[in-house]
């Protein structure tokens, strides 16, 4: 190595140093604006192979990503639920703010792999059919929690989170609170602050709260007075023996 | 008499000599085979997206914009990689270089517009490919939107166009491509500092594709050398070189989030694309400096 390329080396040393902070510096305020929160590490190498693990460590991952997800449905069609987990894991961890991989992983694991458990024929025994069924609910919830942790700004996770503790987990608490979530942010749907109130209804300890609530969300107009919103003020106010003078007066449900 | 005054009328630093030199490679590397083929190819595969997209039911626009920017990201890497590699060694072997340097030309100026060339021809790919993306996205909405409309009608399908259309084609779209283009430039000029001192077209091809892959777990070594997580010396003074030499390329990476919807802000954007033009600018001096030493 002659004489100028040991000075061209120290050059460059000597910049690497300058700008050393300046990119950690960066790569911290990208990383805060959600940028970078892909996994890549050597369980990730395992899990995709060591071609796709080096295209996405050369810059390639949304690609990579992409390609096992679609390799998630054919695992899905071949009820290969193991398969199929490994392929989300992989594709969510390798592009963590694509929410509909999230979404669709979650889904998967919370409906489909948890009715296939809960109807294994080679399981004659009902509890445990019960058992793997709670555990591809929480393998589903899971899914949702952690796509809420990568995408807090975007709702449609916290949309799903919310149905899937209210409609298979039966956890009203925790379902009222994420659809409360779910109705502050930008892009949610009306219905998320109703459907919250109707879950902390059903929130043991919670009902005053609740009644409070729905009589708000019914003084905002017409738009807001939903057979289902009215249905929960009658149970309530019949719940805390609202006097007359107070109640809000809803016919009775026809049978 | 005339010889005193054609020397004083002679500059130092003239843009003219650089725009000859610059457009002359552009020509140059324009009418390569290569340069032909690898567009060709990028450009199939970003048309083919729209195809390749019916692959999946869900994600259309997702899958659609993750293959033609990766596309996008990988072509005009290679192209910076093997178009500059090869200007250096081509002129030595063609007795180009020695004619040129022969005239006035100072080396700054021939190698700032080599180096010019290969980002004009850069920006012509890139341009070429983003033309076709915008066009592939843009017949794929308006399927998207057709089929839609024939289901359920203009006004049944309003939220749903709404939700097509910002899936689509967002600002955000624009950065991305110009951090593909940053880092293309920055893995020439790169490229452009290796051959200064390589032997051989294919040393310098080798080892700007290695710098490339290390350039993109950059991070991870920088972190080990800030928090230093108990590893030996040895593994410290390693990655601090490592750290130190090989831009962090991971920085520029940032279309994989943008096309999933990450916004990037002003602020940060001016930061890295800042952070890239000063790369490609340090890159070109240490080569100049190098090539200015060298022996011809």
């Amino acid at each position: 190595m002659n004489r100028q390329s040991i000075i061209a080396v120290m050059m460059l040393l000597a910049f690497g140093a300058a700008r050393l902070t300046f990119e950690q510096r960066l790569s911290t305020e990208l990383r805060a604006a959600h940028f970078h929160g892909a996994r890549l590490d050597l369980d990730m190498r395992e899990q995709i192979g060591q071609m796709a693990f080096l295209a996405a460590l050369s810059g390639f991952r949304a690609p990579v990503a992409d390609g096992l997800f679609l390799h998630a449905y054919t695992a899905w069609e071949n009820v290969e639920w193991g398969r199929m987990k490994l392929d989300y894991d992989a594709a969510t961890s390798l592009q963590p703010r694509c929410e509909l991989f999230w979404d669709t992983a979650g889904w998967q694991m919370a409906y489909n792999a948890s009715n296939a458990a809960f109807s294994d024929r080679n399981q004659p025994r009902e509890a445990l059919r019960l058992k793997a069924q709670r555990e591809y609910f929480k393998l589903g919830e899971d899914y949702f929690l952690h796509g809420i942790a990568n995408n807090p700004e975007k709702p449609s996770l916290y949309n799903s989170l919310g149905m899937l503790y209210r409609d298979k987990l039966k956890d009203h608490c925790k379902a009222s609170d994420i659809f409360k979530k779910y109705s502050k942010l930008s892009g949610a749907l009306t219905y998320g602050e109703r459907f919250s109130a109707y879950e902390l209804a059903q929130c043991p300890g919670h009902e005053r709260e609740a009644y409070e609530k729905l009589v708000e969300l019914y003084n905002r107009g017409e738009n807001e007075r939903l057979p289902t919103l009215l249905k929960w003020i009658r149970n309530l106010q019949d719940t805390f023996n609202i006097p007359a003078e107070k109640r809000i007066n809803i016919p009775p449900e026809k049978p | 008499m005339n010889a005193i005054s054609s020397a004083t009328r002679h500059q130092h630093f003239s843009i003219a000599r650089i725009s000859a030199i610059s457009s002359n490679t552009l020509l140059e590397l324009i009418r390569l085979k290569v340069f032909y083929f690898m567009l060709i190819f990028a450009l199939v595969i970003i048309g083919s997206s729209f195809f390749l997209v019916k692959l999946t039911f869900q994600a259309q626009f997702q899958v659609l914009k993750d293959v033609a920017l990766g596309a996008m990201s990988i072509f005009t890497w290679l192209l910076a990689v093997l178009s500059t590699a090869m200007l250096l060694p081509k002129d030595i072997e063609d007795r180009t270089l020695y004619t040129i340097l022969a005239k006035p030309v100072p080396r700054l100026e021939y190698l700032l517009g080599k180096l010019i060339g290969v980002l004009l021809l850069l920006f012509v790919a890139i341009s070429f490919m983003s033309a076709l993306f915008v066009v592939v996205l843009y017949a794929k909405q308006q399927s998207a939107i057709a089929e839609l409309v024939a289901r359920s009608g203009s006004d049944g399908a309003a939220a749903e166009i709404r939700s097509i259309l910002s899936e689509t084609f967002t600002w955000n779209l624009v950065p991305g491509i110009i951090f593909i283009y940053l880092k293309a430039a920055l893995c020439a000029a790169l490229t452009l500092l290796l051959s200064t001192f390589a032997s051989s077209t294919i040393f310098t091809i080798m080892v700007s594709v290695v710098i490339y892959i290390i350039g993109h777990v950059q991070p991870i070594a920088r972190d080990y050398v800030v928090h230093s997580h108990g590893a030996s010396s040895a593994t410290i003074v390693w990655l601090t070189l490592e750290s130190l030499l090989i831009p962090d390329l991971s920085a520029f990476s940032l279309v994989d989030d943008i096309a999933a919807g990450t916004a990037i802000s002003m602020n940060l954007f001016l930061q890295t694309a800042g952070m890239g033009g000063i790369y490609v600018i340090v890159y070109f001096l240490v080569g100049y400096f190098v090539f200015w030493f060298k022996e011809l």
